[in-house]
């Protein structure tokens, strides 16, 4: 029991942040701790969850990506036009085009970083700039309000009447953002291909060494982010029930700001699904418990970064690594001559 | 010991654009030897292992034997499945992943299915620390262990790989005596085990405690193979260079000459207490002791880098107070340091611009730079050191380490210092280069510069220094002279 709460120090710690921000919200809010608000919470975050775990395979695998958001926007535009011009579709054509265009645009960032040597950051804020400046020229900024039904109308997997006279609802999105955390935590924590990219995040020379397919990493890691974009994508076309060229403009900063909050290191090797969960939860979290408050949605910004700020600082050790040091320099700066 | 070799090589030759490598060497290792392999940078150790471990091809005529077999073609697979492991200096360990992860990485990445069986690679770590004699703690993350234990994992990580011959490439370099005396039981207990172990190391006196015999190659051609019984150190240091160091003692006094440094009851809490000590124009002072004695820190507070705690500096009789090393550079005292590749040069830039580093004043002409005076002191400072270089507009780490540290020396007496601090300056360079680098420093201190060697090694101190501090747990524990005292005794006192 003692190794699993040392070994996973950041997840403990920004559940213990979450637990006690959730009392404090219980006693602020009459309606927070109530079941069908935590759904609530589960169906508002699953887009972003799906997000996040395939962004985390890349940041594990030393890399990172800026592009993935605008990425599943120019998904679901080419998805709707494509079944569109197929007669209607189905989910299951849904999502096969969905994933693939996903997949073809991660495999556009890979090439970038593994063929012509562009580090990860820049060769995907070109390719963010380029995916968005494509989608917005052809689109001419328009959305696409008629989906076709079987994409725009709720699917409810689960339903029942709280005592209260509250629902609760467990929708699709939830169902997919369960499947794709399953999926990628087997994938990292299970398979050969996850112990490699943890090994080559952690130390590119050493796996090179025990003579590990760098493309192929690369390949996979952007891919399988361009995989769960593709998802994502199409998820929040189904929720939102439209298709908005910018909607999706801005959530890769926040769903990065959340990965790094569950632990995953930005260096590379380091990073669990869990983690990840827990880092989008949080942030969910604190802007529904702002918005029960009834905090003006202007503040939320402001708010959310703060308590990132917080939780990282306590989750990440530096905060104790920072003390002895503070009290070791004091010393010596007054003893001057 | 087996009387057929394990693996044996003949005629090796191997070319890199035009240059000969390797002209036609013989190599032979015995089943649960172990085996030095000897030689400076650049004789041609790293590729006869990359020959052997099939990353290179030598040319025809080469024949590799292994367990009496003829092997055609050496590829990288094919060594690593008849047991040849090489633990690389760098170790080419995870710091994220635990200890068993790390020991167990080949099973990890070709499991049946591409999958992973935890259970298997658990009990692989515990099967191969047990025939080590060690035990860690498995599912502790690799980062957490210090760099000693680290050795040990890289070690066992081979040994899941069935290893039957294990390279080790300067295993000891980054380790203390304690550690580095752990692990050689390590090897002696591999070597108990029946697994040959091939040594590459500088520390010679490591390598003659150790191997059974030592292959010695200069200059990519085999000098020869020999028993280490009746072996010395500076036997093999000639066998290495080809050339007879003949160390004798330079001590002289300096008693007439002028004090430029005067050190009084110097301390730092925690650090060092008590330092007290002159140093004349013209004189080497020598400062030696373990590693952890106070020996850098009390250098750093002679370069202003931090702040004595009490006691007093004065230079030429006048009381200093180093606000931070600008302050001491200005007083005249250069300080060249430990870490040269990481802190005293900047590798990717060109020779010329960092021998002028520190004296970019000197070299300004209206407030810039001038490429005439800057060219002049390069040009100056590179033929009086002797440095080999192509251009002076050469990246830096394109020189060799004893080429490095000569730059290093040069961007400080290019300062026009009084006093030159050297703080271990022959790490990471050859023996051969060792003895002109303090070629170098006898001759500044004739000149009438004032230098002060710190060195982990007695004898670098004891053959180059007027006088040799012995530093223990921050205290001045003892002065010697080298001219009244012998080399064994002077060792005995600091290892004592």
């Amino acid at each position: 029991m003692r190794r699993l709460i040392l070994g996973h120090t950041t997840e403990v710690t920004l559940l213990a942040v979450m637990i006690f921000l959730s009392i404090g919200l219980s006693f602020g809010t009459d309606r927070f701790l109530t079941v069908s608000n935590a759904f609530d919470v589960l169906n508002v975050s699953a887009v972003n969850i799906i997000f996040a775990v395939g962004l985390l395979v890349v940041l594990i695998s030393g890399g990172i990506d800026i592009s993935f958001a605008v990425a599943a926007s120019v998904v679901q535009y080419v998805t709707v036009l494509v079944i569109t011009a197929l007669g209607g579709g189905n989910w299951a054509l849904g999502f096969v085009i969905a994933g693939g265009v996903g997949i073809s645009l991660g495999l556009v960032n890979a090439f970038l970083v593994h063929q012509l040597r562009i580090i990860s950051i820049v060769a995907t804020i070109s390719t963010f700039n380029i995916f968005f400046g494509l989608l917005m020229f052809f689109t001419k900024g328009v959305s696409i309000y008629n989906l076709p039904d079987w994409l725009s109308n709720r699917v409810v997997l689960f339903e029942h009447e709280m005592p209260d006279g509250s629902w609760v609802e467990l929708t699709l999105p939830v169902v997919v953002m369960v499947l794709c955390c399953f999926a990628t935590w087997f994938l990292m924590s299970r398979t050969t291909i996850g112990r490699k990219l943890y090994a080559f995040g952690d130390n590119p020379e050493g796996a090179r060494r025990f003579g590990i397919n760098i493309g192929a990493m690369h390949a996979i890691a952007f891919g399988w982010l361009g995989l769960m974009a593709g998802i994502a994508g199409l998820m929040q076309a189904h929720y939102a029930q439209e298709v908005v060229p910018n909607a999706l403009y801005g959530r890769e900063l926040d769903v990065l700001a959340a990965t790094v909050l569950g632990g995953a290191r930005l260096g590379g090797g380091k990073g669990s699904v869990l983690g990840c969960v827990l880092g989008v939860l949080m942030v969910s979290i604190t802007q529904n418990g702002l918005n029960l408050l009834g905090v003006s949605p202007f503040a939320f910004k402001m708010i959310v970064g703060a308590i990132i700020l917080v939780a990282i600082s306590l989750s990440s050790a530096r905060f104790d690594k920072l003390l002895p040091q503070a009290l070791k320099r004091a010393p010596a700066k007054g003893k001057q001559p | 010991m087996g009387t057929e070799p394990l693996l044996s090589l003949s005629n090796i030759k191997v070319t890199f654009g035009g240059v000969r490598a390797l002209k036609g060497v013989s190599f032979e290792v015995m089943p649960g030897e172990v085996h030095c392999l000897a030689g400076e940078n650049g004789c041609g150790k790293s590729t006869l292992i990359k020959v052997i471990t099939g990353v290179y091809k030598p040319e025809d005529g080469a024949e590799l034997r292994f367990d009496g077999k003829v092997i055609p073609a050496m590829t990288p697979t094919l060594a690593q499945s008849l047991g040849i492991q090489v633990i690389w200096q760098d170790l080419a360990l995870f710091g994220e992943m635990s200890v068993a992860e790390n020991i167990g990485f080949q099973l990890a990445v070709n499991g049946k299915f591409g999958l992973v069986d935890k259970k298997a690679i658990d009990a692989a770590a515990l099967k191969a620390l047990a025939r080590l004699g060690v035990s860690l703690d498995i599912h502790r993350p690799l980062r957490e262990l210090p760099i000693a234990q680290r050795q040990i994992v890289a070690i066992a990580r081979a040994l899941v790989g069935e290893a039957r011959l294990v390279f080790m490439d300067e295993p000891t370099a980054s380790l203390t005596q304690s550690e580095a005396d752990y692990l050689i039981e390590i090897v002696r207990t591999l070597s108990a085990s029946g697994v040959a172990v091939v040594f590459v190391s500088h520390r010679l006196a490591e390598v003659l405690e150790i191997s059974d015999r030592i292959t010695v190659l200069r200059d990519g051609a085999l000098v020869g193979v020999y028993p280490v019984d009746g072996m010395t150190q500076s036997r093999v240091t000639e066998l290495m260079t080809g050339r007879n160091f003949d160390s004798a003692v330079i001590a002289a006094d300096h008693d007439a000459a002028p004090v430029v440094l005067s050190v009084r009851n110097l301390a730092r809490t925690g650090e060092f207490t008590d330092i007290s000590f002159d140093l004349r124009r013209g004189e080497t002072l020598g400062i030696t002791g373990l590693l952890g004695a106070g020996r850098t820190e009390l250098a750093l507070t002679l370069f202003g880098m931090r702040q004595p705690h009490g006691g007093e500096i004065l230079i030429e009789g006048k009381r200093m107070e180093f606000g931070s090393n600008r302050d001491a550079i200005r007083a005249g005292v250069a300080y060249l340091s430990e870490d040269r590749l990481s802190l005293g040069l900047n590798q990717p830039q060109s020779i010329a611009d960092n021998l002028v580093m520190a004296s970019l004043d000197h070299i300004l002409s209206n407030g810039l730079i001038s490429p005439t005076k800057k060219a002049n002191v390069v040009s100056h400072w590179i033929s009086a050191l002797g440095v080999k270089i192509g251009t002076p507009d050469d990246p830096i780490r394109t020189l060799s380490g004893g080429n490095q540290q000569r730059v290093a020396i040069a961007k400080w007496l290019a300062i026009g210092p009084k006093i030159l601090i050297l703080d271990a300056p022959t790490v990471g360079v050859d023996v051969g280069a060792r003895a002109g680098i303090f070629d170098i420093v006898r001759k500044l201190a004739a000149e009438g510069l004032s230098i002060i060697i710190i060195s982990d090694e007695p004898p670098e101190v004891y053959f180059n220094a007027d006088r040799v501090i012995h530093m223990a747990d921050g205290q001045f524990h003892a002065s010697y002279d080298p001219r009244t005292i012998s080399l064994t005794a002077l060792e005995a006192a600091i290892y004592a």
